[in-house]
């Protein structure tokens, strides 16, 4: 599977509190994948902005930073999501309220919708920070899924452009793969046997795709393969948080109809508490 | 094949030892049954018919290894009120609906579905069902009939049915009040005496063979009519001919009416409620450490609840106690409970009329006994400690199931203990938001099991994490990791302690991770309080017994601790602790280097009412070497009736004195044979007698089952160390 860098980095920036973090997180990451950064702003175009978000960026000046700044007006879904296509984004960079409140879950708020409906590959910024924290541990999901291949080449592409020290590659085997109901000692004997076999189907899965992979991307990393039991897409997040990992990579979802988000799923889960950075890989 | 031609062989081996303890819990079963079927107000051979279907049906369908099933004594609380409403034929049709909804609760493997209810709830409505036995069946056993429309009326009456009984002038009434209150002390006083002739026939036999021979005493040596009133002995026990040649009825005439089903509803609830925590408990009893198949033990009780429907027999419940005492007695496959119900047939069709020369009072004496233990100030001095709150789920469950019924009291304990968790955390939303979520992770990591759970957890969605706990094998290792959690209740507290006691029976480990944040956190304190229980702090003052240890370990230059200590993993592999419950060890007494260590010990064996709490003072010997795994004890008239259940004694050679006074036992005959040499023989033969036990690498040894005397402590502590001294 052809692997897509990330030659264009978009970010969307209001004049918040949080603004001098994100740029300075959005600047740092186009400078690791050597991308160009282009800024999105609903509202007015003015040059005190202008030069505010220069003075800003005046920072990365030393390294060159390639830079561009887009003002919109209207819905700011519809703007954001429009620019990416014209300027044809690579990544696009959210800043996302770790934790939304209940109402506004239904109704979904900007960033949810955005993330819903973009064509690029996302990243959800939970903790946007001046200083840079590193990123050491990545976890990425290894789904059975076609499109699994891809996310795990990007990880590795990120991976070695964030100098990560570990990658773990997530199995979430589901309850209804062990088709047997644990009972009694017998059963629970058998189900382990069915969970082994499972493990190791999966593990042998994940190795031949990181085989594939090319190897100035995956020498100088920590690899390891973690199979666990939960539910499809929550289980991962959980795991995240708990390993403490600085950034999860997932699948795109699939599709999304109303239900879905009534009786959420797979990434519904991931978005509703966000355990940690997410990249999400269209 | 030759797996199966094992399981055969080793069925047979174990069979005669099941035959026996068949036949110790037939003898509870007998009384129990008769007795909870007058409580119920239903004809007393209903109770009997009930243990024998259960027992024949659930032996052959069933999906438990050592539990009994029968008539149990939570359902008395709704047969009673279904046959005051149903009438009695109509009552039949609702047990045989509910044994149906029961067998369709287990093909949809709602095994879980006691899960769903806070355990202070559930002990709550126990202890109204208790309060129900009890309050009803005080007047009978002081020969004093009444009839009242409340059952609270019954528990207030009771001190008039004292007074009136203190000034009964009627003969009849006194020796009838006399044979309950001696009943009742019977069952009090029974398990404080621990002598192994007395304990060979259980307490409520001793009562039927009492009373029993009481009468003939009047008939055959006084000729003269029995002194108890006619009225209060049992009547209508019929011949077993009768009994199958006069199926009753089965009225289905109400089976479109609100009341049968709601009667129907809460016999199957509180029938799968007992059956489900009895088969719990008795799990951690069984000695060969399986688990049972709970959805499939449903199924059976609910067939055999059916049949018993039909044959005139009341539901089928797993029952704890008479499956507790099946442990003891070495019961070790379904084929005990088949005998047990075998049994009961044989005892119905020889001595049916011996039966009806029981006083009334006496068996309802074992009743008021049983549901005292429900309803015992001790469990609610215990539910006290584990917090306020849980005292007002118990007592609003206790007084609703009194004043309305078992449904609306378990329900009203729900809907409480859902109120004050949300009062404790200040916090709807993180239940409203989190219930449906799967909150639960597991994953393996290197050697071990590793479980995480999120937001909360508590009777609402612990049956999430008790799926994945099933499935890992109890001798695993397991973390389970609530850091991520922000409540934690007390049934979800109760239950892991449960699997902790599991999983380090069965050789895993269950460690329990992240609790200690919530320590500084003062919303949820008591779900903490209830996991560590640590060892109480030292009281100051120390009794004569502990100061005379004392100054007898400084005499001896050895170490003493009184402290109260729980860590007793050494003790659990000896054959003797498998089916007891070790609760702590205190006022330990080592040696330098700690490979003798004498110590008192309680434990507690059985459950429920066949639950005896035992101190005893035993010594823990290291050895340096590997012996061979055996048993020695004196060889007594027991061990004979023992050996006919299928035990056999070791024979060593040119010892006859040792072989004629010692029962030695253990699997591997030949090196046992070989470890006994002439040296330690006479070592045995020579000194004074203690039971001894080795379990391949330590000793344990213990004289008799109470706390010894210093005198006796000197003895038992010399006689380990010169017996160290031999075999090393």
């Amino acid at each position: 599977m052809p692997l897509k860098p990330f030659k264009t980095i978009g970010i969307g920036v209001a004049f918040s509190p949080n603004l001098k973090a994100n740029l300075y997180e959005a600047a740092r990451l186009s400078l690791y994948f050597e991308a160009k950064l282009v800024m999105i702003h609903i509202g007015e175009q003015s040059e005190e902005k202008l030069n505010k978000l220069k003075l800003i960026l005046s920072a990365f000046n030393k390294d060159n930073l390639e830079y561009e700044v887009v003002f919109k007006s209207g819905n700011p879904v519809d703007a954001i999501l429009s620019t990416a296509k014209e300027k044809s984004f690579d990544l696009l960079i959210i800043g996302a309220a770790k934790r939304e409140n209940f109402v506004k879950y239904y109704v979904g708020s900007i960033a949810r919708k955005i993330t819903r409906q973009a064509k690029c590959s996302l990243l959800l910024l939970i903790n946007p920070s001046i200083e840079r924290l590193p990123c050491r541990h990545i976890v990425v999901n290894g789904l059975e899924d076609p499109r699994t291949e891809q996310t795990i080449a990007s990880a590795f592409y990120v991976a070695s452009k964030l100098n990560a020290e570990q990658l773990t590659i997530v199995e979430e085997i589901k309850q209804n793969q062990i088709d047997i109901k644990v009972d009694d000692d017998k059963s629970l004997r058998h189900a382990n046997i069915i969970k082994a076999r499972i493990s190791n189907r999966e593990t042998s899965r994940i190795n031949h795709i990181i085989e594939e992979l090319p190897k100035e991307h995956t020498n100088n990393i920590v690899i390891k393969s973690q199979p666990i039991f939960g539910t499809q897409g929550y289980s991962i997040g959980h795991y995240a948080q708990i390993k403490r990992a600085d950034l999860l990579v997932m699948n795109a979802p699939t599709k999304m109809t109303f239900w879905d988000r009534l009786f959420p799923h797979d990434i519904e889960h991931i978005l509703t508490e966000l355990p940690t950075d997410v990249l999400i890989i269209q | 094949m030759s797996p199966k031609q094992n399981n055969i062989k080793t069925f047979f081996k174990a069979l005669p030892k099941n035959i026996f303890s068949g036949f110790v819990v037939s003898l509870i079963a007998l009384p129990l049954g008769l007795g909870l079927a007058m409580a119920s107000d239903a004809p007393p051979i209903s109770g009997v018919i009930a243990a024998v279907i259960g027992g024949v049906v659930v032996s052959i369908l069933g999906g438990s290894n050592v539990t009994i099933a029968g008539p149990g004594n939570g359902l008395v609380g709704v047969l009673l009120g279904t046959i005051a409403t149903l009438g009695l034929e109509s009552a039949y049709a609702a047990i045989i609906c509910s044994g149906a909804l029961l067998l369709v609760l287990g093909f949809l493997r709602l095994g879980k579905l006691a899960d769903f209810f806070p355990s202070s709830a559930i002990q709550g409505m126990l202890a109204a069902i208790g309060l129900i036995i009890l309050g009803k069946q005080f007047h009978i056993m002081l020969a004093h009939r009444i009839k009242r429309e409340d059952t609270i009326d019954y528990l207030f009456e009771i001190p008039f049915t004292i007074n009136d009984a203190i000034h009964y002038q009627n003969t009849g009434l006194i020796y009838a009040a006399l044979a309950g209150v001696i009943s009742f002390l019977i069952m009090i006083f029974y398990s404080k005496i621990r002598n192994k002739y007395l304990q060979l026939i259980p307490a409520p036999m001793w009562i039927v063979i009492l009373s029993i021979g009481f009468s003939y005493y009047f008939e055959l040596v006084a000729h003269e009519a029995n002194p108890i009133a006619l009225k209060y002995m049992i009547s209508g026990i019929p011949e077993f001919s009768e009994i199958v040649s006069q199926i009753p009825t089965v009225n289905f005439g109400k089976i479109g009416t609100l009341p049968f089903w709601t009667s129907v509803l809460a016999l199957t609830l509180i029938a799968s409620i007992e059956s489900l925590l009895s088969i719990k408990a008795v799990d951690k009893l069984d000695p060969e450490k399986r688990r049972s198949n709970v959805n499939r033990d449903l199924k059976a009780l609910g067939l055999a609840t059916v049949g018993s429907g039909f044959l005139g027999g009341l539901n089928v419940v797993t029952v704890i106690a008479r499956s507790s005492v099946n442990v003891n007695n070495g019961g070790s496959n379904r084929s005990s409970n088949f005998f047990h119900a075998l049994f009961l047939v044989i005892f119905i069709v020889l001595f049916s009329t011996q039966l009806t020369r029981i006083p009334l009072p006496a068996l309802m004496a074992i009743l008021v006994y049983t549901g005292y233990k429900l309803a015992s100030p001790e469990n609610i001095r215990k539910i006290f400690k584990i917090g306020k709150e849980q005292l007002i789920i118990f007592f609003v469950t206790l007084i609703v199931t009194l004043k309305i019924g078992l449904i609306s009291g378990i329900l009203s304990g729900v809907f409480i203990t859902f109120i004050i968790h949300i009062v404790i955390n200040k916090n709807v939303t993180l239940f409203a938001k989190n219930w449906l979520k799967p909150n639960v992770l597991m994953f393996q990591e290197d050697t071990h099991y590793y479980v995480s759970v999120k937001h909360f957890c508590s009777f609402l969605n612990f049956y999430k994490l008790k799926e994945k706990l099933d499935a890992i094998p109890e001798n695993e290792d397991v973390i389970l990791d609530f850091s991520l959690c922000q409540f934690v209740d007390h049934t979800v507290m109760e239950n892991l302690n449960n699997y902790q006691e599991l999983f380090t029976k069965r050789g895993g480990h269950f460690e329990v991770l992240g609790l200690d944040l919530h320590d500084t956190e003062s919303e949820h304190p008591f779900a903490l309080r209830r996991l560590l229980p640590v060892p109480k702090l030292i009281k100051n003052s120390l009794t004569r017994r502990q100061t005379t240890i004392e100054e007898l370990t400084t005499d001896f230059d050895l170490n003493y601790d009184s402290k109260k200590e729980r860590d007793t993993l050494f003790l659990n592999n000896f054959l003797f602790f498998r089916t007891k419950q070790i609760n702590y060890i205190y006022n330990q007494i080592h040696n330098k280097d700690n490979s003798l260590n004498l110590f008192d010990i309680e434990f507690s064996e059985g459950e429920f009412i066949a639950k005896e709490v035992v101190r005893s003072t035993m010594l823990h010997i290291k050895l340096d070497k590997d012996i061979p795994e055996f048993t020695l004890d004196q060889e007594g008239f027991l061990e004979k009736v023992y050996a006919f259940a299928g035990f056999k004694d070791i024979p060593i050679k040119n010892h006859t004195d040792f072989s004629n006074r010692f029962y030695l036992l253990g699997e591997d005959t030949e090196a046992i044979q070989r470890f006994f040499t002439d040296q330690i023989t006479h070592f045995f033969e020579s000194n004074p007698y203690f039971h001894i036990e080795s379990n391949g690498k330590d000793l344990l040894i213990f004289g008799r089952e109470r706390l010894a005397s210093i005198k006796e402590i000197k003895a038992l502590y010399d006689f380990g160390k010169r017996l160290k001294e031999v075999i090393s």
